[in-house]
């Protein structure tokens, strides 16, 4: 026994390192198993306020920019009020119209802090808990996908952005409605990757693709971005093709972050049915 | 003794700001992202007891995870460094027995020694940082890639900050 201590007390360096370093990889590990997991992410309560600071302070750099980008989304949004349609018909009754239910709700937010150059990129938005954010809602603006919800606090949340390596969506080409799936392989913060598109479709340069509605998450017809190339990549029989994204994501300033009101319903659907069928 | 503790309290500090607020923000290009808040692992003094220098370390580590949502990685990466530092310094001195209370600075120590001191330390810290951040080798040349870039630019800047905290030492002696 006294020599197992001396043996310790004699490495003590290696064995203090052992300790820190497995404690590390342990916190690693759960982040990377457990996405919600609290401890180190910047929806933190004393990073989210440092970052709100320093947020109040680049705000004015940007703000030809953010006045501009609102204008434009005033302007698209007036174009679908009331007040621009003109009413030929007397006998429409809009009162209580039961034809249309309300699905999605927004909440505009700010994106206070945000990261592009790393493999898993994450961003900080300044809506939390008090403003109805729930883990796992939809991200969005109104050209593109962002991100999915990750974790939240009072006043902040975590977003895992589009440029995540676990981040897959499901698209579709806007032209002839085949479904793919769209993911980030690391290369340039501007392109995504459309993959898993069958070999028999025809593409070209140009098309549009679109978010397709099948996730629970984000609502369909997004625009995401267009097609730049395409190929069939060896040893595949579908193709892959290069997606240029509507958003970049290094000047996103407005986000709008999506609650999908009849989520609960679908889901408990679904698993019904897959019960069922077993 | 005392204001040596209170220097590198203020080190710690500058060097997170530095990080998080002006680095983190800066795309060099997509890729590249340098971690210049190493230097603070490196200018503790080359006697420094072991736990001591591993504690500082994690704590600096951890203190970079709370703000770029990268749980215990650089914390990890970090006492890797810690770790491996009075190694590398046994390694690259001619001389073994140093002062007490001897801080890696380049009129001590001499442009050589430090060049070496800061491309190893910088270059083990970025290669354990950037796998455990990729968590797989299929993107191995491309991760091999961004490290050496990093690795270029981080250790410029490291040397910087060696160049910029020189004079007033000089002055001292």
């Amino acid at each position: 026994m006294r020599n197992l201590f001396s043996f310790i007390a004699r490495n003590y360096f290696f064995f203090v390192f052992l300790l820190l370093e497995t404690l590390a990889l342990i916190m690693v590990y759960q982040h990377q198993h457990y996405q919600r997991s609290y401890f180190a992410s910047s929806a933190n309560a004393v990073a989210g306020q440092v970052y709100k600071w320093s947020s109040g302070v680049t705000d004015y750099f940007s703000l030809r920019k953010a006045n501009q980008q609102l204008a434009e989304e005033n302007a698209r949004l007036l174009h679908f009020t009331r007040e621009s349609f003109l009413k030929t018909d007397r006998q429409v009754f809009t009162f209580r119209d039961t034809l249309y239910q309300r699905q999605y709700q927004y909440v505009n937010a700010e994106v206070v802090n945000s990261s592009v150059s790393r493999r898993d990129n994450y961003l900080t938005i300044n809506k939390g808990k008090l403003h109805g954010i729930e883990p796992d809602m939809g991200v969005v603006t109104f050209n593109g996908i962002v991100g999915i919800v990750a974790s939240v606090s009072d006043r902040f949340s975590s977003v895992i952005s589009l440029l995540h390596k676990d981040m897959q969506i499901s698209a579709r080409i806007k032209k002839n409605d085949q479904i793919g799936t769209l993911l980030w392989e690391g290369y340039d913060y501007r392109k995504a990757t459309m993959t898993y598109i069958p070999s028999h479709v025809a593409l070209s340069v140009g098309d549009t693709i679109v978010s397709s509605g099948f996730s629970v998450i984000f609502p369909k017809d997004l625009f995401i971005g267009t097609i730049s190339d395409f190929e069939i990549r060896r040893g595949d029989n579908y193709f892959s093709a290069e997606v240029e994204l509507a958003i970049d994501f290094n000047k996103l300033k407005y986000v709008q972050v999506v609650n999908n009101l009849m989520l609960e319903e679908q889901q408990t659907l679904e698993s019904q049915s897959e019960n069922t069928a077993r | 003794m005392r204001t040596g503790i209170v220097r590198h309290i203020v080190q710690f500090v500058l060097l997170v700001l530095i990080q998080v607020l002006i680095l983190n923000k800066i795309r060099f290009g997509g890729y590249i992202n340098p971690y210049v808040y190493v230097l603070f692992v490196m200018l503790l003094p080359v006697d420094i007891p072991g736990w001591l220098l591993l504690m500082s370390a994690f704590g600096m580590g951890l203190t970079i995870d709370l703000f770029s949502d990268t749980q215990g990685m650089h914390a990890a990466a970090t006492v890797m460094l810690a770790f491996v530092r009075p190694g590398v310094i046994r390694m690259i001195s001619g001389r073994p027995v140093f002062d007490p209370g001897t801080i890696p600075a380049l009129s001590s120590m001499g442009t050589r020694w430090v060049l070496f001191y800061i491309l190893i330390l910088v270059f083990i810290h970025h290669t354990f940082l950037f796998f455990l951040e990729i968590f797989r080798f299929s993107e191995f040349f491309i991760t091999l890639g961004r490290i050496a870039l990093s690795t270029a630019i981080t250790a410029i800047m490291v040397y910087i900050g060696f160049l910029l905290l020189d004079n007033p030492e000089k002055r001292n002696r």
